[in-house]
């Protein structure tokens, strides 16, 4: 059982453009379209000539990454990061792949350095002068919980606070039939050592287990089981009902992550 | 200082060679494994750090979903060894859900979706219906594959930091451990030659035309290369003279994405890590092995880094030139590199260096040096300025 105390959320999504508006949307009780229409983000941590040079899916998870660090007493200066997504930045990939049957195999410089995984925690540290350590990784559909379990572990091991980022953008075409993800997502959570806690406590155990939390709207749920880093969903609803509450999250095949969360 | 990780089992595959054996003999006998760029579809004058013998080594029945040029690198280095029978003595021990599974790759099967880019349909663009992504090209599939052949149910991830991703699962493991999520671990990284990497550095100017040389004068930039690696890690508990993890250090250069530190400031913080953690100071490292990629902007800045941190004259050495640059599983192949130097008391040169920079003050071995080696730093740093220092040595 690890044990941490969550300090701040920042979200970005389609009808969930902050944590503000997410609240609304998940308590609204309303139908949900996981096809509606998103404002792009637009990070203002990055300087203006910086963000052009980057890609939709690095400020999608730089807005949600801001959004936590701004409402965290953390700073950001020395915040560790974890960077979790299932498959990364698959526009640039595609970008440099279709480059590459050209005539001469032209590859952008820059989307070559955009391509690698750790591409967002690399334009973070930058933006916020932060000389921590940042992992990016992933676990496939599961990089959420992945990435929850890791910052758990490194609150717990080094007794400093973690700032997650999970993100997911849905592939460009001839990448999508093979990985038909629906919607954009990005959430972020500063996580700190328990007793710092300001909005919840979470006990978190892995546990051999294939049962899960799902949720009851049905175009939440599209959305939950439609993009790996929107498996957070349950636990931001118990979050906006401020409700304790015992969740269950899919973590590998026949693995997943019991979190027990107690709200401040 | 930490709890010590007992590295049990090492198995690498490389342009060396496959095994440990065919690596100490290389970096013994001063041979590299650079060739000139003979890669299929790669149109560029450069050297590579190919592994023979993939291509005639399709993965097959079970495994036949998971086949890529990096998962079959991935097998290469699971039957190297005796990397699967030691996994299987350590099930025993502990049991395959107290296993856990930590990865390192930068591009994971992305070969395998440039061939389906290739294979367009002419008319509607559609990749071919056998493209099999989740298995391939996506990031985690190493780790997935791993599992699958070694029969594990433990925790897992694939770390995917550039160039630093295999150094940094070391730490991943021990964190793992130390939180009681899993009792040992498999770690490892595996990176493969691809289009997409040659081309990509070719446009970034960082690939040399000639074989790389580290710390030279007249370096002008890397090679790619390839490799495998897998290490069993667990807890030192007993007196023994094993090879151990004494300590791990991790930090962010928040500088550029794809050029260092110019005064390797995440370096150096990254290598004084290590020490705290292993509770030693620096003049007990007998041996550094360098990240040592041989650009200018890369070896001068881990230079600045070297002299701050280590003393003066510790011997150190990248062994790029032996192996090229193999991205993503450069961590776990310069650990066994390190490993090799202890159990062989061997300090491989610098190869193709000639004249040293006169602006690098650090050590550079010219010359295989063989005398006892206790404890080494091992340097792995990648683009988006993530930095890792692993310091192996035995426990005593």
């Amino acid at each position: 059982m690890i044990r941490v105390g969550l300090d701040s959320v920042g979200i970005y999504a389609p009808g969930m453009e902050g944590w503000a508006m997410a609240r609304e949307t998940l308590l609204s009780g309303s139908s949900y379209d996981p096809g509606q229409a998103m404002q792009p983000p637009k990070p203002g941590l990055l300087p203006p000539n910086e963000r052009r040079r980057t890609t939709p899916l690095i400020k999608l998870a730089l807005q949600a990454a801001q959004e936590a660090s701004d409402d965290s007493q953390a700073n950001a200066s020395t915040l560790a990061t974890v960077f979790a997504s299932s498959g990364g930045d698959l526009e640039i990939v595609d970008r440099i792949l279709t480059s590459l049957d050209l005539e001469g195999s032209p590859v952008s410089p820059t989307h070559f350095h955009n391509s690698v995984h750790n591409a967002p925690a690399g334009y973070w540290s930058i933006a916020s002068g932060a000389h921590a350590p940042s992992t990016s990784l992933s676990v496939f559909d599961a990089s959420f919980s992945a990435g929850l379990l890791e910052s758990a572990i490194q609150v717990v091991s080094n007794e400093q606070p973690v700032l997650l980022v999970a993100y997911d953008l849905p592939p460009p075409q001839p990448i999508y039939p093979f990985r038909p993800l629906v919607a954009p997502f990005a959430v972020a959570l500063v996580l700190v050592p328990e007793a710092q806690a300001s909005l919840a406590r979470l006990s978190i155990e892995s546990v051999a287990a294939d049962t899960l939390t799902t949720m009851s709207n049905q175009g939440l749920e599209q959305l939950r089981n439609g993009c790996p880093a929107a498996r957070s969903l349950p636990l931001l609803m118990a979050l906006a009902t401020s409700d304790t509450s015992t969740l269950h999250l899919p973590e590998l095949p026949g693995r997943g992550l019991d979190i027990r969360i107690t709200p401040c | 200082m930490i709890r010590r990780l007992r590295i049990s089992r090492l198995s690498i595959v490389s342009a060396l060679g496959r095994g440990l054996a065919a690596h100490h003999e290389a970096l013994s006998n001063h041979r590299s494994g650079l060739r000139p760029n003979d890669f299929p579809h790669v149109d560029l004058e450069t050297w590579i750090g190919r592994v023979d013998g993939l291509e005639e080594e399709p993965l097959q029945g079970d495994l036949a979903a998971w086949d890529c040029r990096n998962n079959r690198l991935g097998m290469a280095a699971l039957q190297t060894d005796g990397m699967i029978e030691a996994v299987e003595a350590a099930i025993q021990r502990h049991g395959a859900d107290r296993i856990g599974v930590f990865m390192g790759t930068s591009t994971s099967g992305i070969q395998q979706t440039e061939w389906a880019y290739r294979h367009r349909d002419p008319a509607s663009g559609a990749l071919p219906d056998s493209f099999n992504y989740e298995q391939s090209q996506n990031i985690y599939s190493i780790a997935a594959f791993t599992r699958a052949v070694l029969g594990l149910q433990g925790p897992a991830q694939v770390i995917s930091t550039a160039c630093s991703s295999s150094a940094k699962v070391f730490a991943t493991a021990w964190r793992y451990m130390n939180a009681g999520l899993c009792d040992a671990a498999v770690v490892g990284g595996v990176d493969s030659l691809c289009r997409m990497t040659l081309y990509g550095f070719n446009a970034l100017q960082l690939v040399s035309a000639r074989p790389c040389r580290p710390a030279d004068q007249d370096r002008d930039g890397i090679n790619i290369g390839e490799a495998g690696g897998y290490a069993l890690l667990e807890w030192a508990d007993r007196d023994e003279d094993g090879l151990c993890l004494l300590g791990y250090g991790e930090s962010s250069d928040a500088y550029h994405m794809s050029t260092p530190h110019p005064e390797g400031e995440g370096a150096r913080q990254a290598m004084q890590q290590a020490l705290d953690r292993a509770g030693l100071d620096a003049s007990q490292v007998d041996y550094v092995n360098l990240h040592g990629t041989a650009t200018p902007a890369n070896d001068r800045s881990e230079d600045q880094a070297i002299l701050a941190v280590m003393n003066e004259d510790t011997p150190c050495s990248s062994t790029k030139g032996f192996t090229g640059h193999t991205l993503g599983a450069a961590g776990i192949l310069e650990a066994a590199i390190s490993c090799i130097a202890i159990e062989q008391g061997l300090m491989p040169a610098s190869i193709n260096t000639s004249t040293k920079d006169a602006a690098i003050r650090a050590n550079i071995l010219l010359e295989p040096r063989r005398q006892p080696v206790s404890r080494v730093m091992s340097n792995s740093f990648g683009f988006g300025g993530s930095n890792a220092a692993l310091l192996i040595g035995r426990d005593s």
